[in-house]
């Protein structure tokens, strides 16, 4: 089941809001192929000013072409992207776009400060400007204590961080980030979320992109679900859940020995199986009391039932049979 | 378990091209290619260019002069090449002394006014030998020495009616009477002179026991204290040069592959700036090189470093120019560091014993010496040769330049459209 929630349009954002009344950032129709692979399929998004768009799906999804799309690093087949208003390929686009790669995409051999000088210079800034810029990004990052030691020796985390300074050196109004927390310990990812969160503070506009749910729930206003280089829903966590489930929760139930018996019966009542789990829906908590009687009757024996909430997760798998790990 | 390993380790090499590239094309193009410099083919055996200038014109000189064109291990100029269709006039001993200088040839030979008279007086005991002159470039030491026998050899080929004619009438003097039995115990070598020449200003002292009397005179190198070390310093620098700019150039695939390159391609740097700035970085790398490689010949090999200095400039600054771009090629037409390591590994060594890095390309045959000007290596030494060893002036390197420069040119933008990969998807 496909479903496109059409999220709150930035025109009705009041114009004192926006930036010279055009959105941060519009996709419309974008395309992308590669050979017979259809990347990106029609994407159309807007973000507002100082949103926090998530942009959630598994991996191959089309998350990061799209964003490589963005930056000119990928051309697309069709569709424009305007960068408050302005062409993404223009000198105006590129120093209103800041992009915090995948890939820890830095220079190795020099020290965080040296780096952090060397992106500020590609992109136009120097003398004071450059080195105030250096400054900020260091006590942004937190890493003002470690800024002369080689990027190679820091910490994965210290990288990442570092990594998401390079992207921002240069104050730009519009920040991309492509999963900035991958592969990273939960204690760093926390600096990261503190770090965004600063970011979202001072009014940035932030286009995430990430396979965690939680993260997307934790730090975007609005969340835009992508499979198959489609937006298959758009909204704020609430409305998606929402739109998906109405009021309606999920109930998970564990039975002793999962074989074809089991897996029929929960199919033939609607539910399905993640991770040997059975998930049902259900409208209140009395229809609780029915599925356990009834795989009582049908001789099954479940030995855990929990009723829960939701999520990103369980929207993902509502909207397109799979899980988002997937 | 020992079988397991073996199949592993061959999957792994048959997996990796370079180190099947290194390992078996690479020995069999250096085997060829010193097969075809240092022997083999009848075809490709080197033969030295002599100039040869007849100031005596007569039917004995023209004769002898017949005689070294015979010759097969020399080419025999007795003019130069044909401007546009323009035959030229024959070498005097000025314009070949300048041939000489100006590297042409490693040798000329003058034979002067009456030198087939005498040759064919042959009249050795009266110390009235016929005198050469040997006009040579000191860096072709097998050339000069072969080109001495070679006189001494063709005086006799030459002129053997002559030779004969003369034999009798000693051979009467010595054996009036014509007794066969006497004739075979005559030791005619005692006919040839005994005492010497006066000797040459510049070269050594013809030698007592030669038909003619040959003086040498350095017309090139005379002055240097060790002949060979700029050409050394140039042709290694050179080799050097290549290996150092293909691997910083390869840092280009190294930022391609940790993402570095398309976050600066993000930024203001266009994917030109960013090739000008790798071209930049590399050839003011290799210019140190050079400038560090003849220092060291200037400070322990006496090199004229810096009388030198603005030959060496722009020898210097064209060559790294050159080379960089070069590097840059080879790096933008690899996929990964493996392929530019065995890549480069194979060019740049063909390229520098083709060219002449490992050895003069003097020393080479012909057909080698003239496929050697594909590299940049040759026109790099040429123009640190005329700067170093033949004293020319600056204004003599245009070829090198404009040659290197333009290779430079090349390989950029050949770089550049490879690069092109790298710059959108």
């Amino acid at each position: 089941m496909v479903q496109q929630l059409q999220p709150e349009s930035c025109a009705s954002v009041p114009a004192s809001v926006t930036h010279n009344s055009f959105p941060p950032l519009r996709i419309e129709g974008l395309v992308k192929h590669f050979g017979a692979a259809r990347a990106v399929d029609g994407i159309t998004l807007e973000l507002c000013d100082g949103e926090c768009l998530g942009l959630l799906g598994p991996n191959g999804a089309g998350k990061t072409t799209l964003i490589r799309s963005i930056v000119g690093r990928v051309i697309a087949d069709a569709g424009t992207v305007t960068v408050f208003g302005a062409p993404a390929d223009s000198k105006e686009a590129r120093s209103a776009l800041g992009w915090i790669p995948q890939e820890l995409a830095l220079y190795p051999k020099l020290s965080g400060r040296e780096n952090l000088q060397a992106f500020g210079r590609y992109n136009g800034l120097k003398g004071a400007a450059l080195e105030r810029a250096v400054e900020r990004c260091l006590a942004w990052t937190n890493l003002g204590d470690r800024s002369e030691e080689l990027t190679e020796n820091l910490s994965g985390g210290m990288k990442r961080r570092l990594n998401m300074g390079a992207g921002l050196i240069h104050q730009p109004k519009v920040v991309l980030m492509d999963e900035p927390t991958v592969g990273i310990d939960p204690q760093s990812r926390i600096h990261i979320f503190e770090m965004i969160a600063k970011l979202r503070d001072e009014g940035m506009s932030i286009i995430y992109t990430t396979h965690y749910m939680e993260e997307a729930e934790r730090l975007c206003d609005r969340i835009a679900i992508v499979d198959h280089g489609k937006i298959i829903a758009q909204g704020s966590h609430p409305q998606l859940v929402n739109a998906a489930f109405g009021s309606r929760s999920e109930v998970l139930a564990r039975f002793a020995g999962i074989n074809g018996r089991v897996l029929t019966w929960v199919k033939e009542r609607g539910g399905g199986m993640v991770d040997g789990v059975a998930q049902f829906q259900v409208d209140g908590p009395n229809e609780i009391v029915n599925l356990f009687e009834a795989s009582a009757r049908s001789g099954l024996q479940m030995v855990d039932v929990s009723l829960r909430k939701p999520n990103l997760e369980s929207v993902f798998l509502q909207l397109t049979g799979r899980e988002l790990r997937d | 378990m020992i079988a397991a390993i073996v199949r592993t380790s061959l999957i792994g090499l048959r997996r990796d091209r370079g180190a099947l590239v290194l390992s078996f094309v690479l020995p069999l193009a250096f085997f060829t290619i010193f097969a075809l410099v240092f022997g083999g083919r009848r075809d490709l055996t080197p033969k030295v260019k002599v100039l040869v200038v007849d100031e005596d014109q007569s039917r004995v000189s023209r004769q002898f002069v017949q005689g070294l064109k015979q010759e097969g291990s020399l080419v025999v100029k007795m003019r130069p090449d044909p401007v546009n269709g323009q035959e030229q006039s024959e070498y005097t001993a000025r314009s070949a002394e300048r041939a000489i200088r100006d590297g042409s040839a490693p040798v000329a030979v003058v034979l002067p006014g009456a030198f087939g008279e005498k040759l064919a007086r042959f009249d050795p005991k009266n110390d009235d030998r016929p005198d050469a002159r040997l006009l040579e470039d000191s860096s072709d030491v097998v050339a000069s020495l072969m080109i001495a026998g070679l006189l001494q050899k063709v005086a006799i080929t030459s002129t053997i009616n002559l030779m004969s004619e003369r034999g009798s009438a000693c051979f009467g003097r010595v054996v009036p009477d014509g007794q066969s039995k006497q004739a075979e115990r005559i030791n005619v070598s005692h006919m040839l002179p005994q005492d010497g020449v006066a000797e040459s200003a510049a070269g050594p002292a013809p030698k007592k026991d030669e038909i003619i009397a040959v003086a040498a005179t350095k017309v090139v190198g005379d002055k240097k204290s060790n002949p060979m070390i700029s050409f050394y310093a140039a042709g290694i620098g050179v080799l050097f040069l290549l290996f150092t700019a293909s691997g910083a150039a390869g840092v280009l695939l190294d930022e391609a592959d940790s993402g570095t390159l398309d976050r600066v391609l993000s930024s203001h740097v266009t994917m030109t700036k960013f090739m000008l700035g790798k071209l930049a970085f590399s050839s003011v790398f290799a210019f140190a090189q050079l400038v560090l490689m003849f220092l060291w010949g200037w400070a322990v090999f006496r090199l004229d470093f810096w009388a030198h200095l603005p030959g060496f400039t722009v020898m210097g600054l064209c060559t790294a120019v050159a080379v960089a771009a070069f590097g840059l090629m080879l790096a933008s037409v690899c996929r990964t560091r493996a392929q530019l390591a065995a890549l480069s590994t194979l060019v740049i060594l063909v390229m520098s014993s083709v060219g002449g890095s490992m050895f003069p390309r003097f020393l080479m045959p012909e057909s080698m010496q003239k496929l050697g000007l594909v590299t940049i290596n040759a026109w790099a030494i040429d123009g640190f040769t005329k700067v170093f060893w033949r004293d020319e002036p600056t204004s003599h390197l245009v070829p090198q330049v404009l040659v290197l420069v333009g290779a430079a040119i090349v390989f950029f933008a050949i770089a550049r459209r490879m690069a092109r990969r790298w710059e959108f998807a």
